[in-house]
């Protein structure tokens, strides 16, 4: 899909700023990247009247660089690029490259919340959504809030899709918009969505009505909400606790003694332990015992390593000399690659995603004599069927170093750091 | 508990650790045949040093016999020879630290790229965030951008767009201030219950830094921005979502930084590194990072984290929107929830307290659940929209107590209690919960998340 008679898609400008980034980064912190004036356009920056207070310190910005950096719409749809797409044509878009994270229409609630639903033909009607007042929707989706379709283009635009921002063209963004606009059924499936016709639809926007800025707290002397005043006595007749946390949730989020300071006035509580019963004082050595542990337990001195993955499982707190022993550390480099790529955006260690975990996949191809090729291709090609309906995307980026470590990796039982 | 004896188990001394490789390294490094040998040697012995670490008897107050064996024996550390210089040319924490570090909330988000870590303001002293502590909140994942190859634009209702390197920006005249950054969502998960257990978890999205930067109002100027129509500027940001977030010109021209250092180090990667905008007093979603563009225009810009996040849900259904305003907010943070203390007796209670409208006036604390008040000691320094420490002497003895602090700014706004906010804003708001924080503090000495309206 190309962008039909506009000068340069944006897709083609990208394009044409990536060239110039490979060149930067040939040229390394050489002259290219540090240059303060801009190379072959420089004689086209406008005049230059009283700007510039600091001598020999910023420069004009050409109208090619602006026109590059300034992609911003605002709700007059100022900024907005010429251009159009179909409901038809974003769904197949939509297929391709946002299925993956939102579903198929929108609906997903695996990686981010629903783009659509809990809007109806009557909020339509009157631009406020009817279940935000309500409350009878789970959760609030994009288009229960969003007010402006200027915001959907310009974000679609600027940041999607997740991991390839900015790589759709100008008719593709407008396409992709027209597809989200009819799953809230604010334009019918034969809709062509563009520059033209954006504000009658901007007059459809189910919560088009439903912001205010009605409120002091845009202005640092804005007017607060709330009045307390610093009352020192008796100043509630009855103290009523409303909510703790219930027991059952005591571990949600691990072992708070290992989140807590070994040394001071204070322990983390073992909260992988029912609450302390008792009084003041009696758990006071068992506290210090377990604190001293989380960080020092293994006592094998072995400060500057990570503890291999296989420690904290013997690491009763007596046997140093069994600690010291362990299993070697396992490589975790395959570890490192998927935490700081886009895998991570949709796989876990040892919980299903948007995809299956690394250790499922270990369970399921570690006994195959071709699972490294096998799964070597599949990332990097992309495939659906294996796991469910969801498909993988392709990986064309990684390099052939990179993918064999995390294969390896993974058919490795994905051993984590800690 | 307090026997002499080695009743803890046996563990090398810390000191043990010189390991083969640094061995190697020292030897690397240049060190002669004498100084190696007497290195090899002092080492040696410290390793046959058998230290009773954690055991009853390392912590033990009350000595019994002769004494305290951690004074009548001499401790490995005393008796041997430290590591050299530069051991570790960027240093890090004691290993004995290891246990603070920011952290995810379970269940918060399900994808770590949009994500937040949450700092362990149960840990910390003072005002100042160490930089590697300071809390993350990221929409599309962090990125180390090249300082060589980034850039700043200013754009729109400027008499001159202009373009400026790092080389540019930091030759420019710098300002150096601590001001804290509070994201608009922290405490959000507790609008409704109790629902995290410890303050890293409740209070954690907050961090405050010295930041040093040119004012945005100097660059304003050198592109000539037209203060007269020019009402507002939008900041966008260099990495995968180049997030834009609207500000109103007053602002921009009131204390606004373009900074690109964080507590005497340029800022960090996952704060921005090279470059970010510093909004003193208001959420962090304003503070936009790896900062590449800032536009003057007449309207707001209705940007997605300004319509679809960013909104505080009113009862009647309404969203608010542009709640930028971080006001009054205070936090116990020793004790604090998940903490147990050790014993009855004395304690210094301390904490943070904030406004985003200016300086904090007073703190007051409650260990009776608000039924009565004392107010604390305000440390220095108390600076404009940054993070004020608080302290107050307590003797426990032992009851069930409900602590709570109440913080006041100079503008004389009070921090308000649950029951208060809810009236206002209801229970769904997600973003800018400013209550009363209370902590129960168990016979037992546990203390835990409750509310208390």
């Amino acid at each position: 899909m190309s962008t039909s008679n506009k000068p340069l898609s944006v897709r083609g400008r990208f394009r044409r700023l990536a060239v110039c980034c490979l060149g930067a980064l040939a040229a390394a912190a050489g002259g290219a990247a540090f240059a303060a004036s801009a190379a072959p356009d420089a004689s086209a920056a406008p005049a230059a009247p009283a700007a510039g207070k600091f001598a020999g310190v910023g420069r004009a910005a050409t109208p090619a660089e602006v026109a590059a950096w300034d992609i911003d719409v605002r709700p007059d749809f100022k900024g907005l690029p010429p251009g159009k797409g179909t409901v038809q044509a974003g769904a197949d878009i939509w297929d391709g490259k946002c299925a993956t994270c939102h579903g198929s229409f929108g609906e997903s609630n695996e990686v981010f919340t629903p783009i659509a639903g809990g809007t109806t033909a009557d909020d339509v009607k009157t631009g406020r959504v009817a279940a935000l007042a309500n409350n009878s929707q789970p959760q609030r989706t994009t288009l229960m809030k969003v007010s402006t379709v200027s915001t959907l283009w310009d974000y679609v635009h600027r940041a999607m899709p997740w991991d390839h921002p900015k790589s759709l063209s100008t008719d593709e963004v407008y396409s992709v918009v027209a597809y989200i606009l009819n799953l809230g059924e604010i334009v019918p499936s034969d809709f062509e969505l563009s520059d033209r016709n954006i504000a009658e639809v901007q007059a459809l926007m189910p919560n088009r009505n439903g912001m205010t800025t009605d409120h002091g707290m845009w202005r640092v002397d804005g007017k607060p909400d709330t009045h307390n005043t610093a009352c020192m006595k008796d100043c509630v007749k009855e103290v009523k606790v409303s909510s703790q946390l219930p027991d059952y949730a005591r571990d949600a989020h691990g072992d708070i003694a290992t989140q807590n300071r070994v040394v001071g006035p204070v322990r983390g509580a073992d909260t992988l332990q029912p609450p302390l019963a008792g009084k003041a004082g009696e758990h006071a050595a068992a506290l210090r015992a377990h604190a001293w542990s989380t960080v020092a337990g293994a006592g094998t001195g072995a400060a500057a390593a990570p503890a291999p993955a296989a420690a904290p499982a013997q690491a009763g707190g007596t046997g140093a000399a069994g600690a010291s022993q362990a299993a070697p550390a396992p490589d975790l480099a395959g570890a490192r690659i998927v935490s700081a790529n886009t895998c991570a955006g949709c796989h876990a260690v040892d919980r299903k995603m948007v995809g299956p975990s690394y250790r499922d996949i270990a369970a399921k191809y570690k006994d195959k004599a071709d699972a490294g090729e096998m799964l070597i291709q599949k990332v990097r090609k992309g495939g659906a069927g294996a796991w469910g309906p969801i498909p993988m995307p392709p990986n064309p980026a990684i390099s052939d170093t990179d993918l064999k470590t995390v294969v390896d990796w993974i058919l490795s039982g994905a051993p984590a750091a800690n | 508990m307090a026997s002499p004896t080695r009743t803890g188990r046996l563990q090398r001394a810390p000191e043990n650790f010189v390991s083969p490789e640094l061995a190697g390294d020292i030897v690397r490094h240049g060190l002669d045949e004498t100084r190696r040998g007497f290195l090899r040697k002092s080492f040696q012995a410290a390793g046959s040093v058998l230290a009773a670490g954690a055991g009853a008897a390392a912590w033990a107050q009350q000595p019994a016999g002769d004494g305290d064996q951690m004074i009548l024996e001499p401790r490995p550390w005393t008796t041997s020879l430290g590591r050299p210089v530069a051991f570790a040319p960027y240093g890090v924490p004691s290993r004995y630290e290891a246990n603070l570090q920011r952290r995810e909330s379970p269940g918060l988000t399900r994808v770590s790229a949009a994500s937040v870590a949450f700092a362990p303001l149960q840990g910390f002293f003072g005002i100042i965030t160490p930089n590697g502590l300071h809390f993350e909140r990221h929409h599309q994942g962090w990125v180390d951008v090249d300082p060589s190859q980034h850039r700043f634009m200013i754009n729109g209702m400027v008499r001159q767009p202009r373009v400026y390197t790092m080389d540019d920006l930091m030759r420019l005249p710098s300002v150096s201030r601590i001001h804290f950054i509070e994201c608009g969502a922290n405490t959000g998960p507790e609008w409704g219950n109790a629902a995290v257990p410890t303050v890293q978890y409740t209070h954690g999205m907050l961090s405050c830094c010295e930041f040093t930067g040119v004012p945005l109002s100097a660059l304003l100027d050198d592109c000539g921005a037209d203060l007269v129509q020019g009402k507002y500027v939008l900041a966008e940001g260099a990495d995968g979502s180049s997030m834009t977030r609207t500000i109103p010109m007053e602002m921009a021209l009131d204390d606004v930084i373009v900074a690109w250092g964080m507590n005497g180090e340029m800022l960090r990667p996952e704060n921005g590194y090279p470059l970010r905008l510093v909004v003193p007093g208001v959420q962090g979603v304003s503070w936009v990072k790896w900062l590449r563009r800032i536009e003057v225009g007449d309207k707001p810009w209705n940007a997605k984290d300004e319509t679809v996040h960013y909104v505080d849900l009113m009862p009647g259904g309404l969203h608010r929107q542009y709640t930028s305003i971080q006001e009054c907010k205070s936090v116990i943070t020793t004790p604090s929830g998940g903490q147990v203390l050790l014993d009855k007796g004395f304690y210094n209670v301390s904490g943070l307290a904030w406004s985003g409208r200016g300086k904090i006036k007073q703190v007051d604390v409650s260990f009776d659940g608000g039924r009565n008040w004392r107010t604390a000691r305000l440390e220095t320094p108390v600076l404009s929209k940054s993070l004020t420490r608080f302290n107050i002497d307590w003797v426990w003895d032992g009851s069930l107590v409900i602590m709570q602090s109440r913080a006041m700014d100079e503008t004389g706004y009070v921090q308000p209690r649950y029951g208060q906010l809810r009236e206002v804003r209801g229970s769904r708001s997600i973003y800018h919960n400013n209550a009363i924080q209370s902590w129960k503090v168990a016979e037992s000495g546990e203390v835990s998340n409750v509310h208390v309206e």
